[in-house]
């Protein structure tokens, strides 16, 4: 009656590495996501080391090179007040992707458990929660961002709120698909008829399934995120206009667009990478690990 | 066998609405349609019908995964037709189910140990984790699975295995009563022997009372000890399997069975061809179901629904031929 296979543990080991190396090697094969991803490893990095390795003080200005040209001494040029840019976007990145990550973050949280709570039980409690999500949906993302903080004051802790404000509709719904679509599989009815609670069945058998969507959606987000940060701090509603934000630097160096075209452009190139990284690594991510959702 | 009477349903109804519009007027499909029958402890009652005709929807309003619309379920003398979801949790342990499709019945992102876990964390939180392990590797030992596949996720094993993965889990809590849902029909007819026998076994060694479900009547014939045939939502013929292979009374399982076929392809047989399709349930015909296919319909077939009768000792026949 007993069975038994001949698999050496290795063999076993080599299945159990299967799923990460699997999945390692089809994304692989997405080479403008794969370069994204450097980018986007390579922008940590700076966030984490960069204010400890900048060749300049970012906060310091210097009277004798009042917006400079990009040159070997300063990659990026100087602004107005004679500060290196390449310094203040490396220590820049700091602020804007803890503010976007911790932003999205935060919405995906709370967007998850609604969508759960809404996709599983359904009826009323689905319904009160998708016409929620509605009303917020009816309002441009920017508008709703700006509208939040104009109630609750600038700043970034606010900026922070606000953009994750707007990103809890879109997790919460694309989140309850998903927990639609599994709460009909089969291993849910095998777990209900064992005696399961509900919220271990959200918990341990729903939530796992929908992990992969969310990861899609988080990494598209966050791009997005960037630029509502960014363009909070633009409108001066965000970072304080004197400290290194991408936003902000943009914002100050508006008035030198036509003699130093330099102090807008490389922040401006600097945001767009950054969106563009994570918009085509979620991308590639989506057609890794779900593929249903492609167009 | 006793004749303590584990399970008693009675004239259970479940109808599903076909459309929630308001102002139209409402539609049904009959899925189960006053359904009556017992089973016995210690007893496999088989359940057969061809597919659509609400068997598997009766396993499922016994496990309670749906609600009746009218009628009694009667499990270890409750009724537990229309209790609350809290007071169901009880109700769980003595009665498991083993489901049809071994590949979609099993947590994919869940190592084997802990899909078998699950159960006993549900109802003994305070089992420590030691104690789950060893019950675990007792039964699967006894299922057929090695210790050794614990750790191993459901997609690395074949599907005669996770069926044996899916019958220890209904196992691990020692139930009283299985409802197995066509647990071989997605089975090699190889494999279906080793699960049916391993089902066996198992019944012999922890008295298990099954409900089985399936529409294949070899399988049924191999291990029931009764059998109830099922047609568009109601049940036709219930009858101990001696009475149902050698002495079959309704025109439907006279023709269900004369459909087996045979190994010894010399051997005459006369297999009653059924005309027509099988009626939507949605729409059932007036009187006897069967009558629009029924090759001895008379006239009161078209008028009155007949009613299940006992005939001989242990065997019931709904069929106007009998009154």
């Amino acid at each position: 009656m007993i069975q038994t296979e001949a698999i050496t543990q290795e063999q076993l080991d080599k299945q159990r590495q299967g799923r990460l190396y699997s999945f390692w090697k089809e994304f692989r094969k997405k080479k403008p996501a794969l370069f994204s991803l450097f980018f986007i490893g390579f922008l940590v990095i700076v966030m984490i080391i960069g204010p400890y390795v900048v060749p300049y003080d970012p906060a310091a200005p210097d009277y004798n090179k009042l917006l400079e040209s990009p040159s070997l001494q300063h990659l990026f040029g100087t602004d107005a007040f004679g500060r290196d840019i390449l310094s203040r976007l490396a220590v820049g990145a700091r602020i804007s992707l803890t503010v976007s990550i911790s932003a999205v973050l935060l919405g995906a949280i709370v967007g998850t458990v609604l969508g759960l709570i809404s996709g599983y039980f359904g009826k009323w409690m689905d319904r009160l929660i998708m016409r929620i999500c509605d009303v917020l949906f009816a309002f441009p993302d920017l508008i709703l961002a700006i509208g939040i903080v104009a109630i609750l004051g600038p700043g970034l802790k606010n900026v922070v709120i606000a953009v994750s404000f707007f990103s809890i509709p879109s997790f919460a719904r694309i989140v309850r698909s998903a927990t639609l679509e599994s709460k009909e599989m089969l291993f849910v009815e095998a777990t209900r008829s064992i005696g399961a609670s509900n919220r271990r069945i959200i918990w341990k058998h729903i939530f796992p399934e929908t992990i992969p969507t969310i990861i899609v959606y988080f990494t598209m987000k966050v791009g997005t995120a960037i630029l509502a940060a960014a363009s909070l701090s633009f409108l001066g509603l965000g970072a304080e206009p004197s400290s290194p934000d991408w936003g902000a630097m943009l914002s100050k160096s508006r008035d030198y667009i036509d003699s130093a075209f330099h102090l807008v452009f490389f922040p401006g190139l600097i945001i767009f990478l950054t969106v563009l990284a994570f918009n085509v690594l979620g991308d590639g991510l989506r057609d890794v690990l779900d593929p249903k959702t492609k167009d | 066998m006793n004749n303590e009477i584990l399970l008693n349903v009675k004239h259970v109804k479940k109808y599903f609405p076909l459309s929630k519009k308001w102002f139209v007027e409402k539609k049904y499909v009959k899925a189960v349609d006053d359904v009556s029958f017992f089973i016995k402890k210690g007893e496999t009652f088989g359940l057969v019908g061809e597919s659509g005709c609400g068997k598997s929807t009766t396993g499922r309003l016994i496990n309670g995964l749906i609600k009746a619309d009218t009628g009694e379920i009667n499990f270890q003398g409750t009724n537990v037709a229309n209790i609350s979801e809290k007071l169901w949790k009880r109700y769980r342990k003595p009665m498991q189910m083993v489901f049809q499709d071994p590949y979609a019945s099993l947590s994919p992102r869940m190592k084997v140990k802990d899909i078998l876990m699950e159960p006993l964390t549900i109802h003994y939180p305070k089992m420590s984790k030691q104690e789950k392990e060893i019950l675990v590797k007792d039964l699967l030992e006894k299922c057929g699975i090695s210790e050794f596949h614990l750790s191993k996720y459901p997609h690395e094993f074949s599907g005669g295995q996770r069926q044996r993965i899916g019958i220890a889990r209904s196992l691990i809590l020692k139930p009283e009563l299985i409802i197995a849902d066509e647990p071989v029909s997605a089975l090699d007819v190889s494999i279906q022997s080793q699960i049916l026998n391993l089902m066996k076994d198992l019944q012999e060694e922890f008295g298990l009372t099954y409900l089985f479900i399936s529409h294949d009547l070899g399988v049924v014939e191999h291990i029931s000890d009764r059998v109830g045939v099922m047609y568009l939502g109601s049940l036709v013929e219930i009858a101990t399997k001696k009475q149902i292979f050698a002495d079959p009374k309704h025109p439907y399982t006279q023709a269900l069975l004369s459909s087996i076929p045979k190994p010894d392809p010399k051997e005459k047989r006369e297999p009653i061809m059924l005309e027509g399709e099988i009626p939507s349930a949605s729409n059932p015909p007036v009187g006897c179901k069967f009558h629009t296919r029924c090759p001895l319909a008379m006239d009161i077939c078209k008028q009155k629904v007949p009613e299940l009768k006992q005939i001989e000792q242990e065997q019931q026949v709904a069929c106007h031929l009998f009154d």
